[in-house]
C-alpha cells in the first residue's frame, strides 16, 4: 500500500458537478418556504436516497405569481429546485411547461437544447454525466409539473380551494 | 486459548486483483463498501472457472461422472460450512440464495405452519428491511402480532425493553446478530436464551457477523442462522440457511419443483429429506462451490484473526474520523462493541454528496439509509455515510478516507 493521504481527486469532473453556482443555491435556497392556500402543490420524493421537496404555486391569469418550495436532500435536488422557483417566477403556464422540458432535456443531453433560455439552471449540466444524480437533479422540476397538472385538471382543485375557503 | 496472529495484509491484498484498479486515472480505489458487498480473491474466481471449465454438470441426477463430480464438490461445500458454524449435522445446511432468501424460508416453511393469530413475533428496531418485511407480510396474513425491541441512542438494543418483550406468547424471536447501518453487536446468545425460556424459536440474521467473527451456532442457542456467501469473499447469489434438524423436517417446503421431491404423482407428492426439501430447481451450483474456496480462505486465516484486524481498524478509524471536524458517528462508542463498520454524518453536507465526493478520491463508501429505516428514523437522519472495512482494509486507506472527508468540508464550505 502506498496511499499517503488522498491522490489527487478527477478535480474537473467534480467541479462539473459541485458548480459555486449550485452549492451557493444550495447554501442560500431562494423562494424557501411555504405558501398558505396555494392555487396548487405537489410532493415529490427520491425514495431510493430520501431526497424530498413540496413545491408550491400560486397562479393568477395563468402566471407563477409566487412559488415557494421546502424539502431536504442532497445539493443537487435542493440547489436545482431552488434555481428552478427563480427562473419559473413570472412566467405563464406553457412556458414553465416548456421550461421542464427543456431542463430534461439539459440532463439527458449534459447541453442546453437551441434558442432554451434555462439561466442559472444551465450549470447542472454536468450533472448529467452522473447518472445515479440525474434523478436529484429532475426531482424538483417534476415536482412542479405535478402540481400544474393538478391545477389543470381545475374541477378537483378548485372544489377543495373552495371547501378549504369555506 | 485462541492464539491471534497479526494478518500479512500486503500478501491478503495481493489475491484480490480488483484492489489493484484505480477507479480514474492515477485514483486507486479505496475499497470500504464491505457491509454491502465483499470483494472476491483470485481463489474464489478460479475455482468458479476451474467448476465451469472441468466439471459443470447438473447435480443429483446423472450417473455420468461430470454430474458425479459436480455433486460431490456441491455436497462437500455443505460440510465445509457445517464445519464453518460448527453445526452438529451437516443436513442441517440449506444453500439459498441469499440471506433474503433464507430468511424467507423460515417465515414460509416454518412461520406459516406453526405461528397464528394471538401469536407474537418478536424482531428489532435495528434489523435490516429483509428481517422486518417478510415478518410484516407474514403477520398480514396470519394476524400474529410483531413486536420490536427498541434501539438505544448509542445504537444497542435495549435489553430492558427486550426482557419485558419476550414473554410467553412470543413464539420467534429474529433479530441481527450485527447491524449493517451501525455495526452494532447484538448479544444473540442473551436474547437467545430470554426467548428459549419462553419456548420461542430463535431466528439470527448473521448476513454482518458470519463474515467477520467466528460463528458457533451451538454456542448462539439459535435455531435458525441465515447468512451470505457475497458479504463472505463467495460468490453473489448463495446464501446459508442453518437449521436444527428436527424443525427443519417438520417444516414444509417453500418452493414446490424438481431435486425436493421423493415421489411425484398425478394426485400427489411427497417431499424428499432434509435438505433437499428446501432446494426446489437447479441451484446455484458454480456459486456453492466458489463459496467452498471462500470459507477455505477464511478457515486459512482463522476468524479470531479476522476480528482482532477489523477490530484494530475500526479503532484507529473511530480515533481519525472524531478528529474531522463536522462529524458524527452513530453507534457504539466502543470498538468492542461494533463490528467493522462506522455510520457517520458531516454537518451540513447531505450523505449522497459526501458519497459522490469521496468517489472521487477513489473512496467507496455507502451513502444511503442501508435498508435500515427504522434506524435512520430512530437516529432522525434521512441517511447516512457508511464505512465498512475487510481482512484487506489498511491504516493508509483510513488516512486516505479522513483526507477525503477533510476536502469534502473544504469543498462545500463548512466545517473546516
Amino acid at each position: 500500500m502506498t496511499n499517503e493521504g488522498a491522490s489527487e481527486p478527477t478535480g474537473s469532473l467534480m467541479d462539473d458537478l459541485y458548480r459555486e453556482i449550485i452549492l451557493d443555491h444550495y447554501r442560500a435556497p431562494r423562494n424557501r418556504g411555504d405558501i398558505e392556500s396555494p392555487t396548487c402543490s405537489a410532493d415529490g420524493s427520491n425514495p431510493l436516497c430520501g431526497d424530498q421537496v413540496h413545491v408550491a404555486v400560486d397562479l393568477t391569469d395563468d402566471r407563477i405569481e409566487s412559488i415557494r418550495f421546502s424539502g431536504e436532500g442532497c445539493s443537487i435536488s435542493q440547489a436545482s429546485t431552488s434555481m428552478m422557483t427563480e427562473h419559473v417566477l413570472g412566467l405563464d403556464g406553457l412556458s414553465t411547461r416548456m421550461a421542464i422540458k427543456q431542463f430534461q432535456s439539459l440532463m439527458l443531453n449534459g447541453e442546453p437544447p437551441e434558442n432554451s433560455k434555462l439561466g442559472d439552471s444551465e450549470a447542472l449540466a454536468g450533472v448529467a454525466k452522473f447518472p445515479a444524480r440525474v434523478k436529484c437533479a429532475l426531482l424538483g422540476w417534476k415536482t412542479l409539473e405535478q402540481a400544474l397538472d393538478r391545477e389543470h385538471n381545475a374541477p378537483v382543485t378548485t372544489d377543495e380551494r373552495e371547501r378549504q375557503d369555506g | 486459548m485462541v492464539q491471534i496472529h497479526a494478518l500479512d495484509i500486503a500478501k491478503i491484498r495481493r489475491d484480490f486483483p480488483i484492489l489493484k484498479r484505480d477507479v480514474a486515472s492515477g485514483v486507486p480505489l479505496v475499497y470500504l463498501d464491505n457491509a454491502a458487498t465483499s470483494q472476491r480473491p483470485v481463489q474464489v474466481i478460479a475455482e468458479l472457472t476451474r467448476f465451469y471449465r472441468d466439471h459443470n454438470a447438473n447435480i443429483h441426477r446423472g450417473v455420468h461422472t461430470l454430474s458425479v463430480e459436480a455433486t460431490e464438490l456441491y455436497e462437500g461445500v455443505r460440510e465445509k460450512v457445517r464445519a464453518f458454524i460448527n453445526a452438529p449435522d451437516v443436513r442441517e445446511t440449506i444453500f439459498t440464495s441469499g440471506t433474503t432468501a433464507s430468511i424467507n424460508l423460515v417465515a414460509h416453511g416454518w412461520g406459516r405452519k406453526f405461528l397464528s393469530a394471538g401469536d407474537e413475533v418478536v424482531i428489532s428496531e435495528i434489523e435490516h428491511h429483509s428481517n422486518i418485511v417478510p415478518w410484516q407480510m407474514l403477520r398480514d396474513a396470519i394476524g400474529f402480532e410483531l413486536k420490536y425491541i427498541p434501539m438505544l441512542l448509542d445504537g444497542t438494543l435495549d435489553m430492558d425493553a427486550a426482557r419485558e418483550l419476550i414473554g410467553p406468547r412470543t413464539k420467534l424471536l429474529s433479530v441481527t446478530a450485527m447491524s449493517n447501518a451501525l455495526g452494532s453487536i447484538v448479544p444473540v446468545a442473551e436474547l437467545s436464551a430470554l426467548a428459549k425460556a419462553q419456548g420461542a424459536v430463535v431466528v439470527v440474521d448473521a448476513a454482518q457477523s458470519a463474515p467477520h467473527m467466528p460463528l458457533d451456532v451451538q454456542a448462539l442457542g439459535a435455531d435458525f442462522v441465515a447468512f451470505s456467501a457475497h458479504k463472505m469473499l463467495g460468490p453473489t447469489g448463495v446464501g446459508v440457511l442453518w437449521g436444527r434438524l428436527e424443525l427443519l423436517e417438520a417444516m414444509d417446503p417453500f418452493m414446490g419443483g424438481g431435486d425436493m421431491i421423493m415421489t411425484v404423482t398425478m394426485e400427489q407428492s411427497t417431499w424428499a429429506d432434509v435438505p433437499n426439501k428446501f432446494e426446489a430447481g437447479t441451484p446455484n451450483i458454480a456459486g456453492v462451490v466458489g463459496f467452498g474456496a471462500a470459507l477455505d480462505y477464511l478457515s486459512a486465516i482463522g476468524m479470531h484473526n479476522v476480528r482482532a484486524h477489523e477490530l484494530e481498524i475500526t479503532e484507529y478509524a473511530l480515533r481519525r474520523l472524531a478528529d474531522v471536524p463536522g462529524v458524527t458517528i452513530f453507534g457504539p462508542e466502543r470498538a468492542e462493541d461494533r463490528g467493522g463498520v462506522v455510520s457517520l454524518e458531516l454537518e451540513g453536507i447531505h450523505p449522497h454528496d459526501v458519497g459522490q465526493v469521496l468517489d472521487s478520491y477513489g473512496v467507496a463508501i455507502r451513502a444511503g439509509h442501508h435498508c435500515a429505516q427504522p434506524v435512520m428514523a430512530a437516529l432522525k437522519v434521512p441517511a447516512t455515510v457508511r464505512a465498512s472495512f475487510y481482512i484487506y482494509n489498511t491504516r493508509d486507506e483510513i488516512d486516505v478516507l479522513v483526507s477525503a472527508l477533510e476536502s469534502t468540508n473544504l469543498m462545500f464550505g463548512g466545517t473546516s
